[in-house]
């Protein structure tokens, strides 16, 4: 094979939450506003030291979390790339803002460091109890795209796709940590610009006065100008038509709706992002995600040690649900294992794909402490 | 200027591909503001393209609906939140908030003390009808004590806010209020408060009739009309009244007014700065 020359990758020995603002930066972020909250501060905390030595970049610390999602919106239908993190509290007083982001088709990159819960439950201990909520959280019926990311290294790459998703489906995307990999510090190495696709959001080209800002398209999403470049129209949280003016008539209810899922579910093969990993001859199979998916897979190696045919699929996008790679898996294995810090929101949607096929196992913590490798190596190899 | 051109003034602007009526009821005022509005933005030759609205929820965040400009429909309460993205985004465009009484200084008191203590350059403009009108008539953080409404059928028991105090309190840069029935006066202000830098806030008394008016003994729109052409007093007049002379009037015309830089100013010049390495 011929050598060709590579630039050596930057490293950095970074927190969690650190890898996270590399991440937005490299994927063109110019926009933070937020309220600080443990344990997410630290990323907003990142960019408002960074933001201001970028061209244009901005950042605002708003008076509470509504405020900085209501900002980071605005800033976007500017034509921005922006985020904002937060963690258990501030998602839920987040989510009317979330739905106003889907129904509105703003792009936009929502960063969720679970806590323990519910209420201020336990700011400093991990958890994954917003897994449901990152789904369902807002009101009415609509489609989102969540991730995940179990180690510092996939902090910076998963925050790379988030933009990348959010600008290409024209949607908030949410990013599911937990407190241990936000604050695990690791070495990581930082891509080269040609090793990594950014994506920018499709803004019209044709004259103003065509211009139909939610008009359907081959993929279900209409280009989008920033206010200020010459395109003139309406956006609302009100169901709206084409034209984007308040709407009541049922068939432009209907198509909007419609749309706001269509647009997303037919590209599932590109929103779905799984990690299969010794799953090719599997008899037990772990499906985790996040700090979780860490002890599986160390828990997968050890039994594979002793003999027993373990494999895992990590899931890196939890909505819209891989059904795809779950049946896969399924078709192998006897037994599903699903190990989650929460009392199984993840494995409600194992179980919804199994359909009472195989047997699924659920490993459930809610004591603030992470499922051990020792833990789920005993599952796997008892059943 | 007579009646035809100010009519065709206002056509410019509209939304003609809009499905008119809008949903304003007879003896409302917000279309009056609606007219204050663009003509405050044709007297200052500002391009289209570089005005956004942003609107509340309720009847004032409908106006947004019906002018030719970049327009945003946001959630209740937050339009100032939306505003200040995009004003820092976009520090060049001309950012205008259309809120209400309750929209502004109820669920969204939170963000108006804080968009005027962090001086964003956006205008805000309060349509104060004391009372929620789109949801029903219920009672609002300006309905006059005493007063009826859906939430207070035995006489409104709480204090009002005073828009002008608490935003002069939170250090806004520009503060006036005005009424629609003094027309001249408001769209002064509007001019004066779109083009001043920084945070700057216009209360506009305007009459609810269907909501305020019929539960208040008003017997009429007119007789609303003229309750704010009486009581409706420059600020000068107001201050000579002795104190029980006071009661029931509103004190009106600019109360503060700063040329402190706006936020979005001086974030970019520190900005530079720390790009350039200074």
């Amino acid at each position: 094979m011929p050598r060709t020359k590579r630039v050596k990758r930057k490293e950095i020995f970074a927190l969690g939450n650190e890898a996270v603002a590399e991440g937005a930066l490299l994927a063109g972020c110019s926009f933070y506003a937020g309220y600080p909250i443990t344990p997410s501060s630290e990323i907003m905390e990142i960019m408002a030291q960074r933001l201001p030595s970028i061209k244009q970049g901005c950042f605002v610390q708003m008076e509470d979390e509504i405020g900085g999602l209501g900002a980071v919106i605005g800033a976007s239908l500017a034509g921005r790339k922006a985020m904002t993190a937060t963690s258990g509290p501030g998602i839920s007083l987040m989510q009317e803002h979330i739905g106003y982001g889907c129904i509105t088709e703003t792009p936009l990159v929502i960063v969720n460091v679970m806590r323990g819960g519910p209420s201020t439950g336990l700011p400093t201990s991990p958890a994954q109890g917003d897994v449901q909520q990152a789904r369902w959280g807002t009101h009415g019926d609509h489609s989102i795209i969540v991730l995940s990311a179990s180690n510092v290294q996939e902090c910076l790459n998963m925050t790379i796709e988030a933009f990348n998703l959010a600008e290409k489906y024209r949607t908030p995307v949410i990013l599911l940590l937990d407190e241990i990999t936000a604050h695990t510090r690791e070495k990581i190495e930082i891509p080269n610009p040609d090793e990594y696709e950014v994506f920018n959001r499709i803004v019209p080209t044709m004259p103003p006065e065509w211009y139909k800002p939610y008009e359907e398209t081959v993929r279900g999403v209409p280009p989008m100008p920033a206010i200020g470049s010459g395109y003139r129209f309406h956006v609302t949280g009100l169901t709206h038509d084409v034209n984007g003016f308040p709407t009541s008539r049922s068939d432009e209810v209907r198509e909007l709706n419609e749309r706001l899922f269509r647009k997303i579910d037919q590209f599932l093969h590109d929103v779905q992002i799984v990690e299969e990993i010794s799953t090719e001859d599997v008899d037990v199979a772990v499906i985790a995600y996040g700090c979780v998916a860490r002890s599986a897979e160390l828990a997968v190696k050890q039994a594979r040690d002793v003999g027993v045919k373990a494999g895992l699929l990590k899931l890196s996008t939890l909505f819209p649900y891989p059904r795809k790679a779950t049946e896969k898996v399924m078709s192998r294995a006897k037994t599903i294992i699903v190990p989650e810090m929460n009392m199984g929101q993840i494995s409600r949607e194992v179980k919804r794909v199994n359909n009472g096929q195989v047997s699924v196992r659920t490993i459930n913590k809610v004591d603030g402490q992470i499922i051990t490798p020792a833990e789920i190596f005993k599952v796997i190899t008892r059943v | 200027m007579n009646e035809i051109q100010g009519t065709q003034l206002i056509h410019k602007y509209l939304r003609h591909n809009k499905k008119f009526p809008h949903v304003f009821c007879p003896g409302c005022g917000h279309g009056i503001v609606l007219g204050s509005l663009v003509r405050s933005i044709d007297a200052l030759g500002l391009a289209k393209d570089d005005v956004c609205i942003v609107a509340g929820i309720g009847c004032s965040g409908r106006l947004a609906v019906y002018v030719d400009f970049n327009t945003v429909h946001t959630t209740h309460g937050r339009a100032l939140t939306f505003a200040t993205g995009i004003k820092m985004a976009r520090p060049e465009m001309n950012v205008i908030v259309v809120m209400g009484d309750g929209d502004s200084m109820a669920i969204g008191g939170n963000h108006l003390i804080h968009a005027a203590r962090r001086n964003i350059g956006v205008t805000a403009l309060i349509l104060n009808n004391n009372i929620y009108g789109m949801t029903g008539g219920q009672c609002s953080p300006t309905t006059p004590s005493g007063s009826f409404s859906m939430t207070s059928p035995y006489g409104q028991m709480e204090q009002s806010f005073d828009c002008v105090e608490l935003c002069r309190a939170a250090k806004a840069n520009y503060v006036a209020r005005g009424s629609v029935f003094h027309v001249n006066e408001l769209d002064k202000m509007v001019t004066e408060a779109i083009s001043n830098p920084g945070f700057g806030v216009v209360e506009i008394m305007t009459p609810c009739f269907t909501q305020f008016g019929r539960k208040n003994k008003y017997k009429s729109p007119v007789e609303m009309f003229n309750y704010l052409k009486k009581n409706v007093i420059s600020q000068e007049r107001y201050n000579d009244l002795s104190e029980s002379d006071r009661d029931g009037k509103i004190p009106s015309g600019v109360f503060v007014k700063k040329s402190e830089p706006g936020i979005e100013e001086k974030y970019y010049a520190m900005a530079r700065q720390v790009q350039e390495g200074i």
